[in-house]
């Protein structure tokens, strides 16, 4: 069986060479001993905060801009921005979305995702027509400060049914999580970055449709390996698999890609 | 059952003739790597060092049925597979989990699954506990799980057993965790075991074969390498976790340390074999693994 694979949710791995290049560019040779075709990065530095300030921002969007570069058909990127300056993260989604090669947004932990202060954000990301990918965990070690939970992305995603959201980790605690967000057909379950434990997908599969689950890795903190066998090891159809590991994912950027002349 | 393919053991020039076809194609249609049999590899087979029979307490899972686990372990080429109980962390009639463990791989297994039973120092005369598994259902090993029996590496009572199972000839397998701290029930948090007195524990028991399962998320670097070179210590990867971890870990630790574990049934089987293709590993490096490490533990005789 073949699978296009398309990653939606990769870091640039420091350990991997000393520039944004660099690290990509050995990323890439991993991705291609598992078979994963396209790659979806964001988030350059963290500058030891999650309450970036408007240049930090513009710094590691930067750097995912000079990754990217050799790759335009391959390594696609979301804008990384903190909803507390809010005009700032519009000028950067202008900046990197509009006027360049970026498709999508991240965020982060920086700011509660049910905060109306993300509301101007969402509206810029539907009219920009790129998904946006929301971090959320529940923790019950406790969450951090400004750090979202899915039942909160539901939240948001009520203000907002017609834009394209992704809750990132599926909560961390996948099985609150899918049941946080299931009302919400425009919310996309995000697998990466927990342990690959069986019955993951199944229950996603079961409770949102494959339709709305989007295979990630989440690599500087994973492995392409763990978060491929969520999905290869499942108990679902083959027809399902392959939405999750790239069509899904390939139907939703399909737009704004088509429209920055991307050939797929 | 359906939608499996096996990933054990990696033919790696089908797997080359998979990644050209796939660079030629553009990406479009990359093929996962199809893995072929142990026969196939010529390679002795997969020994899977980290497997559970019986029910996990907060979850039913695909393949908790010990037929259908040995059924799939076999469709992936595991020809040796060491298994704990499940039943074994929360359970007070541990006999009676252990004799079902002996009897579920005696009666299912039909040579595939070896017995590691459990033993509670905290138990009133756990050594009878320990005395059956070693008697009674002549066990290669065992299978230890301080946090959830209420003990700390630091418990005298810690290193008396190595010494008992020392004494015997056992393995013993240690499991640092067993599941992410962040995502436990609430009312069953059980905080990881430390593992910073393993140095002087293991020191002080000389002919030691200690096996540290579940170990690679709390345990990295400097302090991993302090413990496998106090003595005769081994690792498996079913809870390493980083792009090229086995990799990385194989520049830092000698490969008759690195065993093949897979958690399964908890974990999709599919994470720790496709580790093994995510790396790039030697032929020598990838037999290690796959086998010659944990038969060096545990001979196939035995």
């Amino acid at each position: 069986m073949k699978y296009e694979i398309w990653d939606n949710h990769t870091h640039l791995v420091e350990k991997l060479g000393a520039t944004p290049e660099a690290r990509l560019g050995e990323a890439l040779k991993f991705a291609d001993r598992v078979g994963i075709s396209r790659l979806i990065l964001f988030m350059g530095t963290f500058e030891g905060t999650y309450n970036l300030s408007p240049e930090q921002q513009r710094r590691a969007n930067d750097m995912i801009l000079r990754a990217i570069k050799p790759y335009p058909d391959r390594v696609f990127a979301y804008v990384y921005l903190n909803p507390k300056h809010t005009q700032a993260s519009l000028d950067e989604m202008n900046r990197c979305i509009r006027d360049g090669p970026m498709v999508g947004v991240k965020l982060l932990v920086a700011e509660y995702c049910n905060k109306p202060t993300l509301d101007p954000i969402i509206q810029r990301a539907e009219e920009l027509q790129a998904p946006v990918l929301q971090h959320t965990w529940l923790k019950i070690t406790g969450n951090l400060p400004d750090e979202s939970t899915p039942m909160q992305l539901a939240e948001l995603a009520a203000r907002h049914p017609k834009a394209t959201l992704i809750c990132g980790h599926s909560g961390g605690d996948w099985e609150m999580g899918l049941r946080a967000i299931r009302p919400h057909p425009n919310v996309y379950a995000d697998f990466c970055g927990g342990d690959p434990t069986s019955g993951y997908t199944e229950r996603a599969v079961r409770e949102l449709g494959a339709e709305r689950c989007l295979y990630g890795s989440d690599i500087g903190a994973r492995s392409f390996a763990s978060q491929l066998a969520k999905v290869l090891g499942a108990d679902i159809p083959e027809s399902a698999k392959r939405l999750i590991l790239g069509e899904n994912l390939k139907r939703l950027l399909k737009p704004i890609l088509e429209a920055k002349g991307v050939k797929l | 059952m359906r939608n499996e393919k096996p990933f054990a053991a990696i033919d790696r020039r089908e797997f080359l003739k998979a990644s050209l076809a796939a660079t030629a194609a553009g990406f479009a249609g990359l093929a996962v790597p199809r893995a072929a049999s142990p026969s196939e590899t010529g390679q002795g087979g997969l020994i899977d060092v980290n497997v559970n029979l019986g029910r996990w307490p907060l979850r039913r899972l695909r393949f908790d049925d010990t037929a259908g686990l040995a059924a799939m372990l076999r469709r992936q080429g595991v020809t040796r597979a060491w298994a704990g109980s499940f039943e074994g962390l929360l359970h007070k009639d541990l006999a009676a989990a252990n004799a079902r463990l002996a009897e579920d791989c005696r009666r299912e297994g039909n040579g595939l699954l070896i017995p590691f039973g459990s033993v509670n120092p905290m138990l009133p005369e756990w050594e009878e506990d320990f005395r059956r598994c070693v008697d009674d259902h002549r066990m290669p090993g065992l299978r230890l799980y301080p946090n959830y029996h209420g003990y700390t590496l630091y418990d005298p009572v810690f290193a008396r057993l190595l010494g008992l199972a020392t004494g015997k000839g056992l393995i013993v397998e240690l499991a640092l965790i067993m599941e992410d701290e962040r995502m436990m029930h609430p009312l069953l948090r059980v905080p990881p075991t430390d593992p910073a007195p393993l140095v002087g524990v293991v020191k002080q028991t000389p002919g030691l074969r200690l096996v540290i399962v579940n170990g690679l998320r709390t345990l990295k670097e400097k302090a991993l390498a302090d413990i496998v070179g106090a003595g005769d210590v081994s690792v498996e990867i079913a809870m390493l976790d980083a792009l090229n971890g086995v990799g990385d870990l194989l520049a830092s630790l000698p490969p008759d340390r690195v065993l093949f574990g897979s958690y399964a049934p908890l974990f999709y089987f599919e994470s720790a074999a496709l580790k093994l293709q995510e790396s790039p590993l030697t032929e020598a490096q990838l037999r290690a693994i796959r086998s010659e490490s944990a038969r060096r533990l545990l001979p196939d005789s035995a």
